[in-house]
This record gives structure tokens, sequence and C-alpha cells, in this order.
């Protein structure tokens, strides 16, 4: 463990992520989110914590649709993030990406996709950048165990192989992309065979455990850093649906029962608490903090007047660039108001 | 209102072609991210992998381009796949199949072979789904020979233009709407083939072109229009390649005037094509250029009013056709 990151560190960003996860969930129930793709990273604590903390200021990263958590371990804002999920101005893109979209460039974020793999390949050009530029920094691109199975991550490990960039692919197995189990998606579940075949290095952590994360997350950012990139799958479980109003109909109680037993916030909590570490008191403040954090930012979500209207042909250009003409203000030209020609 | 026929929604109906199509010909496969187990994103396929069984149905996994290219091979080796692309964006990932690969097939061999093929999917604005998932990219597809391209835009529709598609030699792109799949009518037993426009409402004053999910925001605007004394002949186009103008000529000649209206954006847009042949078509008869109000030309924000604000509404219909009409709103 670093100097810096201590295990308490880790969990308190956990429990914070999980206190996000459950007040933006309720925000959905209460019909305060912009529309329902609202997908959780519950369970999946421990792979963007671990991961999270172990990036140094100036890496950047791309993270999927399931990106809540990375984004807060790399310090995004809460009342920001909640913001934007709500539709609202105030949101980190200005209420125009959403859950699935939310992006800060101010702490390396190169944007969350949509798009299964969409986020893959900009790390390797962000990599490229740092490069050229001398920067030092790595990238990492965050995508689920679905993306496993698209072309694109390929072409990206073969390009971020061949030219020795400092990237890291970081797979966050939940075992599941939407019903379809990750053996049922891939006759090949060893994912590091697929990193060696193209000349990277390829690990697997348990990512129910937190610190275990952060040490081999540690490990290969300083390798990458050298010019040697690496793909980490990060093996944890789905505790929910695929999104929000999704019940798993498709998985066994007893699955799900399994699965959340590899629960990251309680291990380490336990943990801690075994190490005399941590005391209840001291878990329970950190869980009212991060719950009053979360009611916080949900608050200033809802409080946050909605987006202006007249503000929607903006910033699909540049600022200093005309934004493209109105549908109304091209028929004001075509077709002045009463003013027929006939 | 929903009346006592009103008892299939367009998602049922979709379903139900697919179900006749499975069991008229045992050369139709169904392929798709969850297209089976989940019984699809918006619940068409679902039931048909415990009927059809799992050779029939097939759920794989994330690979859009490797899906569709499989299909095409599919197709070319004798079945009839009909591919479940979950969102039209998606297409972006299997571009090269669908216009360098299936497209081209038939003409590029000369002939010998074809591409029977039926890629169906869904677009458009009203789940908030953001700018990835909310696209109305038909004018891809128009754009390229050898395509087919549907578009319905009532339940019956849906139903027999997507019988229709698997009954087609060459590759059909079916889109559908994602704010369409709960609307309830009565099923009917026939509909026009592909190629054939329906006049859905009649009138004198203008005429109004459209299709897809546009369609009933067209009716409504009408009505809202009856009521100032503005009649609209409102015409649904179903099929955009084939393309059937002439009932759109032939009303243009009545009223003069052709309000155009679609999902997409309006640069480069189905709805200048439409406008184009209009004007070359009718063209001593019409009172104005063909107005065109179609899709604000932005990626689509997820925030609800700024969606919304991104389409064509009925009271943004209602207004241009006013407007058209050289009166006051
Ligand atoms: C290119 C593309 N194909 C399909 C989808 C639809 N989709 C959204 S999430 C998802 C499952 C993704 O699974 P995984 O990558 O494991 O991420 P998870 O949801 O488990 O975090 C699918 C199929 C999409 N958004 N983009
Ligand atoms: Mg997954």
């Amino acid at each position: 463990m670093s100097r810096v990151t201590s295990p308490l560190d880790l969990l308190r960003v956990m429990v914070r992520i999980r206190a996000f996860e459950e007040a933006v969930g309720e925000l959905f129930v209460r019909g305060g989110t912009a529309g329902t793709m609202l997908h959780l990273s519950i369970g999946e604590e421990g792979a963007a914590a671990g991961f999270g903390l172990a990036m140094r200021p100036g890496d950047t990263f791309t993270t999927h649709h399931r990106g809540h958590g990375v984004f807060l371990a790399r310090g995004g804002d809460p009342r920001r993030m909640m913001a934007e999920i709500a539709g609202k101005a105030a949101g980190s893109c200005r209420g125009r990406g959403g859950s699935m979209h939310i992006a800060d460039v101010t702490l390396g974020h190169l944007g969350a996709n949509a798009i299964v793999g969409g986020g893959i390949p900009h790390v390797v050009g962000a990599a490229l950048a740092a490069r050229h530029l001398g920067s030092g920094n790595v990238s990492v691109a965050f995508f689920g165990d679905g993306a496993m199975q698209q072309g694109v991550l390929y072409e990206s490990m073969n390009l971020a192989a061949l030219w020795r960039l400092p990237v890291v692919f970081a797979c966050v197995n939940n075992q599941y992309g939407m019903g379809t189990r990750i053996d049922r998606a891939a006759a090949s579940l060893d994912f590091d065979a697929r990193a060696r075949a193209f000349g990277l290095r390829g690990v697997t952590v348990d990512a129910s455990d937190a610190t275990a994360v952060f040490e081999t997350a540690t490990q290969v950012l300083a390798d990458a850093r050298e010019g040697r990139p690496a793909l980490v799958t990060l093996d944890c479980f789905r505790f929910y649906g695929h999104a929000r109003k999704d019940r798993s109909p498709y998985r066994t109680e007893e699955e799900e029962r399994e699965g959340r037993s590899r629960d990251p916030v309680a291990r380490l909590a336990d943990r801690l608490r075994g190490e005399d570490v941590l005391d209840d008191d001291t878990l329970t403040a950190m869980r009212d903090d991060a719950r009053r954090e979360m009611d916080d930012a949900v608050a200033f979500a809802l409080a946050a007047p909605p987006p202006d209207l007249a503000a929607l042909h903006e910033d699909v250009y540049a600022p200093d660039r005309p934004a493209p003409p109105s549908v109304d203000a091209y028929h004001a030209l075509v077709y002045p108001e009463g003013e027929a020609r006939a | 209102m929903t009346t006592a026929v009103d008892t299939t929604t367009y998602r049922d109906a979709l379903r139900e072609a697919l179900r006749e199509g499975l069991r008229r010909d045992p050369h139709v496969v169904i392929l798709g991210e969850e297209v089976g187990r989940y019984g699809g994103a918006y619940g068409v396929t679902s039931g048909l992998l415990d009927e059809f069984g799992e050779d029939r149905v097939l759920d794989t996994p994330i690979s859009e381009a490797g899906i569709v290219g499989a299909a095409v091979g599919a197709a070319l080796a004798g079945l009839r796949p009909v591919v479940e692309l979950m969102y039209v964006d998606f297409a972006a990932l299997a571009m090269d199949q669908i216009v360098n690969q299936a497209a081209k097939a038939r003409s590029m061999f000369g002939g010998q072979t074809g591409v029977p093929l039926v890629l169906r999917t869904q677009g458009g604005t009203g789940r908030s789904a953001g700018a990835q998932h909310s696209q109305s990219l038909e004018a891809w597809f128009l754009h390229t020979p050898g395509l087919r391209l549907y578009v319905p835009a009532t339940v019956t529709d849906a139903h027999h233009l997507l019988l229709a598609a698997l009954r087609e030699p060459d590759p059909v792109v079916f889109v559908e709407h994602k704010a369409l799949y709960t609307t309830r009518s009565d099923l009917g037993a026939h509909a026009p083939p592909p190629g054939v426009s329906v006049r859905r409402r009649e009138g004198r004053d203008v005429t109004v072109v459209t299709y897809s999910r546009m369609l009933h925001r067209c009716l409504d605007a009408a009505q809202a229009l009856a009521a100032r004394g503005v009649e609209a002949d409102v015409i649904d186009l179903r099929t955009l390649c084939p393309l059937d103008l002439e009932p759109v000529v032939a009303s243009a000649r009545r009223t003069g005037r052709v309000l155009i209206v679609t999902e997409d954006t309006l640069t480069g847009g189905v709805s200048a094509e439409l406008a184009a042949r209009v004007t070359e078509l009718a063209f001593d008869w019409l009172e104005e250029p063909p107005m065109r109000l179609a899709g604000e030309d932005v990626p689509i924000p997820v925030a609800p009013a700024l969606e919304e604000a991104s389409v064509p509404t009925p009271l943004r219909i209602e207004r241009a056709a006013l407007r058209l009409l050289g009166r006051r709103a």
C-alpha cells in the first residue's frame, strides 16, 4: 500500500460510491433522473476505488455506461454528477449527457460512453498524446466484460502493444452484459491469454478485494508508464439489474446471493475491524457522512433550474464558431411570416 | 381511446410477424443481442426462444460488426436471417457490413447472388436515452443503393411490412420507433405492400408528408389545424425504398403546399430528398417551396425538455403549417 492511500481511504471511497448509487437509485424511483438508462455500479466499488485511487493526477481515462464509481473515485463532484443525471444545466455536461455520459475533463476524464467499447480506442490516442507531449501520464480505459467481444478492443490492444504505449485496459468483469452471463458470450474466459496473444501483460484480480485491486493497479500503472501496456480484469459481480428497472429474472436467487456475498465494502470493513483499524462507530460515521453528502447532492440536483431551451444549439461546434441555425430560424428565412408569396 | 379492437401493440404486431415468418419458412433465423432469454431490449422477441429453440433464435455477444456480417454470410449461403440491432445508433459499428457488403453483393457479383437479410432496429427520441441512443439515421440507408428501407408508423404496418420484408430477396433495413412499441390498435388483416404510400387523413389546404412516429404527431397537429379551419392531407410514406410519391404529388396539385415532417436532422436528411423530388415533380403546382420540418441539427440531449425541443412536436407542426399557409399562429 502506498504512503498516501490507506485502506481506510479505499473504504471511504467505496462507501461514498455505494451511497451515491443508492441515492441516485432513489432519485430514479422518484422520477428525478433523465430517462431510464441508469446503470448502478453496486458490487463494483472495489474495482472503482482500487483502480481509481492508484491512478495519478494527470492520468486520463474513459469509462463505460456504468461509470459512476470510477468517476467518483477519481474525484468527481457528486453534486454536479447528480445534477447531470437529473438532466439539469448545473450538471457537468450541462444536462446534455446524463448518467451514461458523465464527464469532467478537469479530472482527466475523457468521457463516458454508451456505445459498448466506444471509449476503448480513445486511451490509445490519449497515451500517444501523453508520450508526444511528454506528460508521463497513463491512460486507462474502463469497460465491461461485454466489450471483451467487441473487435475494437483487439485493434486497440494491438496498437498499444505495437507502439508500447502507457495504456491500461481495465475490464470490469461483473459477469453479465445485460441478461447474458459472460460464459454465454465467450467460449474462452481466459482474458489474460487474450492480452498475451497481443503482446500485453494480462492480469486478473478479485475485485471484491479493494486492496488487491489497488496493489495490482499500482504495479500495472507503473509498468504502463514505462511503455508496457496491460489488460487488467477486475473480477466482481453486478449486484442488481442491468439498469435500475431490470430485476434480473435470468438469474437464480442462489446465484445472486452468492454473488452479493462478494461485497467489496463489507469485505474490507470486516478485515479492518478484525485488524482493529476500524471500529463500528467510525464505520457508522463514515456511512452517515456519505449519506449526508449524497442527500445534499440530490437536493442540489432537484433544486437546480431546468436547462435553458434557448441553449439547444450551443456546443455543437466551438463557442467562437457559428451555431447551427434552428429549424425555426431557417423557416423564418424561407417563409417570412404572414407574407405568403402566392 | 382504447376500444375493444385495440388489442394489439406495435411490439406484439412485430412479434407475430416474426413468429409467422419462423413458422412458415424454416430458413428464417433470428440473431442479435438479448433476443433470446431476455426477450429483446424492447420485448419484441419475447417468447420466441422457448417456442422455436436455440437453433432459430440466437443470442449473440456484443459484436455488431460480426453479427451483421455473419447474417450477410448466412443470407448468401441460403438462410433468411433476421438481425436485431438493439439501437439504430449501433449501425455505425456494423456499417461496413451493411453498406459495403449486404448492399453490394447482388450488383457487384453480377446478379449471381443476393442477401435476403432483414435488419430490424429501432430509433428516435422519446425515452431520454441520450445522444448515442436516440438518433434517426434512416438517411444513411436511403443513401445506399441496394438496401430497402421500411419505416412503419402503425400497428398494422409493423406487422404486414415485417412479413413483407421476410419475403424480400434483398436486404431490408426495418426501422421501428422506440416510442411506438406500446401503441395499440387492431392488427388488421391486410395492408398495402411496400412502396405504396397511404393517405391517413384527407384535407384540401396543405399536404403533410411523413412516416414512422411523426405520423402520429402530424395527425395530432392536423386535428388542431382543423379547429382553426385548416384541413391537412396527411400522407404516410410507410417505406422510403421503395418510395411512392404519387399520392404526394397528386395531393400537392390540389393543395399547392407541401409540409414534410421527419424526426431525422434537417441537413442532409430524408426531408431533403423528399423536398427535392416534390419540387421536381410538382413544381408548376406549388405555391411555396416545400417546407421541411425536421430534427434540429444537434446531437440529441438527454434532458427531457431539450430532447423534445430537438424534434418536431404537434405544436411545432401546427405552427409550421400555418406559416406555410401564410397565416399567423
Ligand atoms: C455497441 C453497443 N451494443 C449494444 C449496446 C447495448 N448495451 C448496453 S449495455 C450492454 C451490456 C454491456 O455489458 P458490459 O460491457 O459487461 O457492461 P455492464 O453493463 O455489465 O457494466 C449492452 C448490450 C450498446 N450500448 N452499445
Ligand atoms: Mg458486465
